[in-house]
């Protein structure tokens, strides 16, 4: 090979996976190095946050009490804005943990290698965003002791069933399945890495601990054979799952007959929106942990990179989608669906609808160019952009069609109250309990599959007799 | 009483482990140790290494055909639960739709496959696995421990016919392992 030939071909290489090519025990060490830390070596970046996350946790735990034994009249829900607060926060934690089934199922079968960095991280995000999710469901029934009786098909003394026909109904359905799935996802995902930590042990309460919850994985190929089957097909029955649950999700408001929702774009919008509001939150998430943990030789540029362009391609998406909604307004001839979307732009919530635009169509578009793909403060404030802008999304399609309903006499505009404001502040504190808890107590990133695509685990690595010609 | 116990550990040899420096190495040991006879041999690794059960000879999985099961169990029930109840056993009619809309069925139905599938691929994974399993012959030996971090090992387990003792040392050490050591059961006496 000529040494033209050849610095040409090293720049189409693509950049490394790893950088600074660490070895196999060198990634153990920098994964479960947070995790081992005495308890007086706890980072005060994470006692802090720790401490605010508490906090607002005691906030939704007050709010929560004033709220069941008061009665849901508490919130700012009226009469015609049935719907509002309680569920713009549903839809949009439950979008934010599309991401993270995106990344471990979809990237899988996609075999971007890259995910492994990730995907561990992300999916505790899922996880935890469809447990804040579920609490809105739960408490508007104002009863959430009952819930499962309302809401689950129980026998009961009435020999009452629920209507399947209802998206509402499917909806529980889809948001329990999963939301299950996810975690069994999750802990698949994990037990080889919760045996690395009980092999690493120091103390017995450690050993036992991650030991209970490794169930004895011992590495065997034997073992790892059905693993990696069982992987492929979590991953397989996660993709389509993922898909079905934010269909679902959008409805609840296609399958009704209110203009601004009653709409066949609803599902692929819906969809695209959730990845692009998940991705907005890993990135969030992930640039802060980057920092604070030195995982930058595992979480490198490149992963950045390509997360940044997933939000520029579903940036867009969300973007034609709002389009599209527009021209169907028009070209649909429904004078209601006009006013409808003339008044979404215009009307009394015309500074939501412009905050969102702004937010989820022309943000991302930055994107475009490779040094704001490349620069860690820009697409750290681009992604705050987008957890704002999804949140607008949900309230601007909530509240402008229902605001005003088909006869004058009974419009209205929405005010959140304090309840409301506290409650969403609310499972931020649990949200960020849980995953503070996470990062100090579980490998933020998958030691074994991150492992699995360095480059000192291909098999024909040592073999230099064929070296990069085999390939 | 000493002298029991010392026979009970003769009887109860695990087998004989040996440490490899690099996955591409262990493969190759994998297929120099059958290509000696044995067969009851396993591997173990930080991660999967490609092409390694091909080199073991194993069988391919029938886990897929568990979670084949365990789908249709799902649909099936799905698609008998919404009829029997809405359709059946308290049947109303609500917005003008026939009694029994069976295409309003097909979210439920496909969540609950979904979901019955999940559940059979990571309970058919820990059955298939013999998991939760506390205890091992290898968690007695020291070194194993390295397995989740760097080191890759290979034993040939005593229940194999061509087993003894030497002639495993023999064939893990032609194959370039190191550290050969002979791991046995730990027997209550």
């Amino acid at each position: 090979m000529s040494a033209e030939r050849s610095a040409v071909a090293a720049v189409l290489e693509p950049e490394p996976l790893l950088n600074n090519n660490p070895s196999l025990a060198a990634i153990t060490n920098v994964v479960c190095r947070p995790v081992e830390l005495p308890v007086q070596k706890t980072p005060i970046g994470w006692i802090l946050s720790f401490v605010v996350a508490l906090g607002l946790l005691g906030l939704y735990g007050a709010t929560l009490t004033f709220l069941v034994t008061t009665g849901i009249g508490v919130w700012g829900n009226n009469n015609p804005v049935y719907w509002a607060w309680d569920i713009t926060n549903f839809v949009w934690w439950i979008g934010i943990g599309h991401a993270g089934t995106l990344i471990s199922a979809i990237l899988f079968l996609f075999r971007q290698k890259w995910r492994t960095a990730i995907n561990r991280f992300a999916e505790a995000m899922t996880v935890f965003a469809v447990l804040c999710a579920l609490q809105f469901p739960l408490f508007h029934t104002g009863r959430p002791w009952l819930a499962a009786y309302w809401l689950l098909p129980l026998p009961n003394q009435m020999s009452m069933w629920p209507n399947f026909r209802s998206p509402l109904m499917w909806d529980v359905f889809a948001v329990s399945t999963y939301g299950l799935v996810s975690v069994l996802f999750w802990y698949v995902g994990l037990i080889p890495d919760l045996a690395t930590l009980r092999d690493r042990a120091t103390n017995r309460t450690r050993a036992i601990l991650y030991g209970i919850f490794a169930m004895g994985w011992r590495g065997s190929n034997r073992h790892w054979q059905h693993y990696e089957r069982a992987y492929l097909i979590l991953a397989g029955i996660s993709t389509p799952l993922v898909l079905s649950v934010h269909s679902v999700v959008s409805f609840d408001f296609a399958t009704s007959v209110l203009p601004g929702w009653h709409a066949t774009i609803f599902p692929p919008y819906f969809v695209a929106g959730a990845v692009f509001s998940g991705f907005g939150l890993v990135m969030t998430l992930m640039v802060l942990a980057r920092e604070l943990y030195g995982l930058k030789d595992l979480v490198t540029m490149r992963v950045l990179e390509n997360m940044n362009k997933i939000m520029l391609v579903t940036g867009t998406m969300v973007g034609y989608a709002y389009g599209m909604e527009f021209f169907m307004a028009w070209y649909g001839g429904n004078p209601y669906e006009r006013f409808t979307f003339i008044n979404r732009a215009m009307g009394p919530y015309a500074w939501a609808y412009w905050t969102m635009i702004s937010c989820n169509v022309i943000s991302p578009q930055l994107f475009w160019f490779r040094s704001i793909r490349r620069s860690v403060p820009l697409m750290f404030i681009i992604s705050i952009f987008v957890n704002i802008g999804m949140w607008f999304e949900r309230f601007v399609i909530i509240a402008t069609s229902l605001h005003r309903d088909f006869t004058p006499a009974a419009w209205g505009y929405f005010r959140p109250t304090w309840i409301d404001v506290s409650m969403y502040l609310g499972t931020f504190g649990l949200f960020f309990t849980l995953f503070l808890l996470f990062l100090r107590f579980v490998p933020m990133i998958a030691i074994s599959e991150i492992k699995g695509v360095s480059p000192a685990a291909d098999p024909h690595a040592h073999d230099t007799s064929h070296g990069k010609e085999a390939h | 009483m000493s002298q029991k116990s010392s026979v009970a550990l003769e009887d109860n040899v695990f087998g004989v482990v040996a440490e490899y420096k690099s996955p591409g190495a262990l493969l190759e040991a994998v297929k120099a140790v059958r290509q000696a006879g044995f067969t009851a041999i396993d591997t173990y690794t930080p991660f999967p290494i490609h092409g390694m059960d091909k080199a073991m000879g194993l069988r391919p999985t029938i886990l897929p055909y568990m979670v084949l099961c365990g789908g249709l169990t799902g649909v099936g029930c799905a698609i008998l639960l919404q009829w029997w109840m809405n359709g059946f056993d308290y049947p109303f009619i609500i917005g003008g739709k026939p009694i029994i809309s069976y295409q309003a069925y097909v979210p439920i139905g496909f969540e609950l496959m979904v979901l019955l599938s999940a559940l059979t691929t990571v309970f058919g994974l820990f059955a298939l696995c013999r998991l939760p399993q506390p205890y091992h012959p290898l968690f007695t030996h020291e070194r194993f421990a390295r397995f989740s971090d760097d080191g890759f090992f290979l034993a040939i387990e005593a229940k194999d016919p061509n087993f003894s003792e030497a002639r495993a040392r023999e064939a893990l050490a032609a194959a370039g392992g190191t550290e050969i050591a002979v791991v046995r059961d730990i027997v209550e006496t």
